[in-house]
């Protein structure tokens, strides 16, 4: 039986050092798909993006969805990596890393985690400008939300 | 019970949490959104529009139709940004 990894950290993480280690020693995967999201500096206005999350609840949410998918499809190894605090422009903000055997549960398990991370896991976004000034939360995207709907539906 | 506010919630309040004791008709979210919205300018500004935040129970998402049963902590938020 399959175990997700859930981590929630402040840290900057290695994306080729966590996806590596779902392969690590296995001879079995034949898939491993990652998704990165990355902090991006909008036309160089951005200097960061101040991450604020519910402790607890965050870990918790990522655990839910995680069973979820490993409910759905037959994956051999899962990771998600969540980053909170302040992340600046290029940085990774969070991992998704899928292994199966073949390609088709790696990729629809990683597209249907970051669909519901974005939706359901509590982590809010606030963007700091070059210079200091607070450039407010970002808003949800309603599209978002339609999508992640669509695995219900 | 405790009351956890986060993001734009957080700061048109002024603080992160605080213990509540709402009176004994207040029985789901959505009155306990009314009842809190009554207790001082930040907490108008926060909850003047319900529909614009989520909330979640013992810290699992529920609907504004809930209720608080015995539930020791709840969470008001916008709706989540992260990924």
């Amino acid at each position: 039986m399959t175990q997700a990894v859930v981590r929630v950290e402040a840290a900057p993480f290695d994306v080729a050092r966590e996806s590596a280690r779902l392969t690590e020693g296995r001879t079995d995967i034949g898939a491993l798909v990652t998704f990165t999201g990355l902090c991006r500096d909008e036309d160089g206005a951005l200097a960061a993006l101040e991450i604020e999350h519910y402790p607890g609840m965050a870990e918790a949410e990522i655990g839910r969805v995680a069973t979820e998918a490993l409910a759905r499809w037959p994956l051999q190894g899962l990771l998600i990596v969540h980053r909170f605090g302040r992340i600046a422009p290029g940085e990774p903000i969070v991992l998704v890393a899928t292994a199966s055997q073949h390609r088709h549960e790696a990729f629809a398990a990683a597209s249907f985690l970051m669909d519901f991370l974005k939706t359901e896991a509590p982590f809010w976004k606030k963007q700091r400008l070059a210079g200091g000034a607070d450039a407010g939360w970002v808003a949800a995207k309603d599209e978002d939300a339609a999508t992640a709907g669509k695995w219900r539906a | 019970m405790k009351a956890l506010y986060f993001a734009w919630v957080r700061e048109r309040i002024g603080i992160a949490e605080e213990e509540i004791a709402p009176p004994p008709g207040v029985t789901t979210i959505a009155e306990l959104m009314t009842w809190l919205h009554g207790k001082g300018e930040g907490y108008e500004a926060a909850f003047a529009n319900k529909k614009a935040i989520r909330t979640a129970l013992d810290r699992t998402h529920a609907r504004h139709d809930a209720a608080l049963g015995d539930a020791r902590e709840i969470a008001f938020f916008p709706p989540m940004t992260g990924g």
